[in-house]
């Protein structure tokens, strides 16, 4: 005996249940998964145990700010599993697992604690981690290893294996054990910053050619990110808007400049930019929410990142194009509300705050306002 | 002196040391706080420098609390400030050419550090030469515990060495950030952090006791 | 008096009491810090010149004392007295039986961070650069302050030609850091891999203040040979 199946029939508007944020990450997550595979085909253990041991300093972080009790969110929203990972990915793959511990803790302490969790947080949690070793640590964190090196899957990147507060050992020598000369070390960007030697933008789309310095290959990443974007948990406009303003500005330069400059596919390819402009510019909590807002913030962090990676000391921007980018997203939020409907050009009033405001803080100056409390400790007595 | 006096007296000594102490209470002074405290030496000769001052000018200031008229009271007292700073500033470059380098122009900034003209009006220019004396001492005392506290970690960390002692061996890896004006702020943000927590845990269990008073 | 002042009629001080007691206390400090300057001006002397003879001496080690000298376009004289315009200060060094030993002269150029100062040993004997310290420097802790522990980047300095052209107006081959792994002639320095920038400016730094001074300084060579008594 089996039921009939019943088909309803309804009429509009069907609403579909809202998403959860544990949902959106997850899926983020997955999308990451062939990312980090790659990436551990590229470097062998190395690569794995770094994945493994940021997004472990990660968690253990989060877990204990959420303890205090002053932070939104929980573990299981995968939203410190999403940091690490990230981190894990935009650090050099033999970079020491102290260190990477470090990075994890500072990611989640300093990017996302100190402004009250999951949700609040101004600056992509993971490059604040980044760019907080990359202040400590400059030297280890601008030593890459070639990709593809025999034997990877059986032996550390000896750095990887530094012990706490002590310094890496030399990879420069250990390269040489291996007959490799020292410039198969440095990244494409580097290479071209301090050698202006370009590599093929083909060899930096798969990042399969050779034994190069790179990240896991732009291909895979826009991939995984199409995923993403097509079951939109991310908006397409943000990548669109890095790629496209990075790739013209570096057109423009490279038609106006000509030979000194390199060509603008290199620059896109190149370097962490497909990896930040799919996952790191698109966090939610800290990009637009207004679809001008989204065109505008990744148009800046494009040409941010070009002109940093033209004009200053260091051979990459990304990761200080994003932070800066993030900085200004409230601002650009503000300029950018959109014109509600009904509301002509004709009869646009003045814009006021661009986020409705908690109605206890709006009061707070009133005498007898009670102020939102913040707790410290779980279980902490009331005052009599 | 009576047991009550000596204990006003004690009392007077430990308040800027813990109850208001000046770098993680009140957060007073963050320019040589922040600037120079890249090593324990740096910070405990900047938090000496502002002792002298603090302590000489709360004594003059005190002294001098009868005769000056309030209009000038502003002008005297930083007069007699910048005098003990310039008395400091010679007994440094006299002791030793390495420590004036490293605290380069903060010596001379003491002048406007708000703890000694602070001191100065608010305390000092109501209380006798020795309750001043002995308030400013405590309140400097607390100032270098808070400075030591900044450029221990900070050299720790930032040099594996605390009074130029290597602590790890030769093969540390030092975090450059924490001697970089970056690591001044987050680590003072984490001895302030470390304190808050201390006083909401002090004050819980105050409360739980059920006294609720002394908070 | 101090006192919690009425609040309806503060009554206003006279200027006279003003006046006295501004000069009062610019009168007693005046004196604390004339007292202090005359007390502390030995000690922070001797200091100043203790700490530039270590300098000198680290970069010269043969050295055991010094005066300082300056080149004017006029030609070279101990320094001290006037100041003239255009004049080049720079250190000579003798040994312990009064020989020449060396010459030291300080030389800036802009770093990675800010300006980086230093201080180059001269020797004339080979015509070459035989060591540098650092006077000042901001320049990233673990990079570019490599510049004074980094061995194969010293090694540069044990002799860095910097004979004169033929007409002694100027060198012969400009000092210049090149890439690492690229230093072909002895006036070249071998730059450090990571700190390219500041291994530059140490160049820089040597160069232009070498033909600045070297020009004046070598035809009246003779006159420092020997220490004056």
């Amino acid at each position: 005996m089996t039921a009939p199946t019943r088909t309803e029939i309804r009429s509009a508007p069907h609403i579909k249940g809202p998403r959860s944020v544990e949902q959106i990450m997850a899926n983020v997550v997955y999308s990451l998964l062939p990312i980090c595979a790659f990436f551990v085909y590229q470097y062998g253990i190395s690569a794995a145990a770094s994945i493994l041991v940021v997004t472990a300093a990660c968690l253990l972080a989060e877990r204990a700010f959420v303890r205090t009790g002053t932070q939104a969110g929980s573990l299981s929203d995968f939203s410190a599993t999403i940091t690490g990972l990230l981190l894990a990915l935009t650090l050099p793959p033999g970079f020491p697992l102290w260190m990477g511990a470090v990075a994890g803790i500072s990611a989640i302490a300093l990017g996302k604690a100190l402004f009250g969790g999951i949700g609040f947080n101004v600056f992509n949690p993971a490059l604040v981690g980044r760019a907080f070793v990359q202040a400590a640590f400059p030297a280890a964190i601008a030593t890459y290893t070639p990709s593809f090196l025999p034997g990877r899957f059986t032996q550390f990147i000896p750095s990887s294996l530094a012990w706490p507060l002590m310094a890496p050992a030399d990879t420069a020598a250990w390269l040489k054990a291996m007959q490799f000369d020292a410039l198969a070390s440095a990244t494409p960007l580097a290479k071209w910053k301090f050698e202006g030697t370009l590599t093929a933008a083909g060899d930096l789309l798969t990042s399969l050619a050779g034994h190069m310095a790179v990240g896991p290959s732009p291909v895979l990443i826009l991939t995984c990110g199409a995923y993403l974007a097509l079951r939109r948990f991310m908006d397409w406009r943000i990548p669109a808007a890095v790629l496209g303003s990075a790739g013209l500005t570096a057109w423009l330069i490279f038609a106006l400049g000509g030979t000194k400059y390199p060509d603008p596919f290199f620059m896109l390819f190149s370097g962490g930019l497909i990896l930040g402009a799919v996952y790191m510019a698109t966090d939610m909590a800290t990009s637009p929410v207004t679809p001008r807002g989204m065109w505008v913030y990744g148009g800046l962090i494009g040409v941010l990142t070009v002109v940093i990676r033209y004009y200053s000391g260091l051979p990459e921007g990304v990761m200080y194009a994003i932070l800066i980018g993030n900085a200004a997203t409230p601002l650009i939020e503000r300029i950018t509300q959109p014109t509600p409907f009904g509301k002509g050009a004709s009869i646009r009033t003045r814009k006021s705050a661009s986020y409705t405001l908690h109605p206890d803080y709006i009061s707070r100056e009133e005498a007898s306002a009670k102020t939102p409390k913040k707790r410290f400790f779980k279980n902490k007595p009331k005052k009599s | 002196m009576s047991d009550l006096a000596q204990a006003r007296t004690f009392d007077e000594f430990m308040e800027g040391i813990w109850r208001q102490n000046p770098v993680f209470v009140m957060v007073l002074g963050m320019c040589p706080t922040l600037a120079v405290t890249v090593s324990a030496v740096n910070a405990l000769s900047m938090g000496l420098a502002t002792m002298f001052v603090l302590v000489c000018s709360c004594g003059l200031v005190s002294l001098m609390r009868r005769i000056v008229p309030k209009e000038v009271r502003i002008a005297t007292y930083i007069v007699i400030i910048a005098t003990f700073v310039t008395v400091v500033d010679y007994v440094i470059q006299a002791v030793s050419l390495a420590v004036y380098d490293a605290l380069g122009a903060f010596i001379q900034l003491i002048v406007v550090n708000c703890i000694i003209l602070g001191r100065a009006e608010a305390h000092a220019s109501k209380h006798p030469p020795v309750t001043a004396m002995v308030n400013a001492l405590g309140m400097s005392i607390g100032f270098v515990i808070g400075l030591f506290a900044l450029g221990a970690v900070r050299e720790v960390l930032g040099a594996g060495t605390l009074f130029g002692f290597s602590l790890f061996g030769a093969n540390f890896q030092p975090w450059v950030v924490m001697v970089l004006p970056p690591g001044g702020f987050i680590v003072l943000g984490a001895w302030l952090l470390l304190f808050s927590a201390l006083k909401r845990r002090k004050e819980a269990r105050l409360a739980a006791q059920g006294g609720g008073h002394g908070a | 008096m101090n006192a919690p002042a009425h609040p309806p009629q503060p009554q206003a001080t006279p200027a006279t009491s003003l006046l006295k007691t501004l000069g009062l206390v610019s009168t007693v400090c005046g004196l604390i810090i004339v007292g202090a300057y005359q007390g502390t001006y030995d000690a922070a002397a001797a200091n100043r010149r203790l700490a530039l003879e270590r300098t000198v001496f680290k970069v010269i080690p043969a050295a055991k004392s010094m005066a300082e000298w300056q080149a004017t376009p006029q030609g070279i004289r101990p320094a001290g007295g006037e100041a003239v315009a255009g004049a080049v200060k720079f250190y000579v060094a003798y040994d312990a039986a009064g020989v020449l030993a060396g010459i030291a002269a300080e030389g800036a150029a802009k770093g990675y961070a800010d300006t980086v100062r230093i201080l180059y040993g001269y020797s004339p004997a080979c015509q070459c650069i035989t060591g540098f310290g650092l006077v000042a420097s901001k320049e990233t802790p673990g990079i570019g302050d490599k510049i004074v522990t980094d061995k194969a980047f010293l090694a540069n300095f044990e002799a860095l030609d910097v004979k004169l052209n033929a007409e002694l107006s100027a060198l012969a081959n400009e000092v210049k850091a090149v890439k690492h792994g690229t230093k072909a002639n002895p006036w070249q320095i071998d730059a450090i891999a990571g700190a390219t920038v500041t291994s530059r400016a140490v160049g820089k730094a040597i160069n232009d203040s070498a033909q600045q001074l070297l020009p004046k300084l070598l035809p009246e060579m003779e006159k420092l040979q020997k220490k004056e008594s």
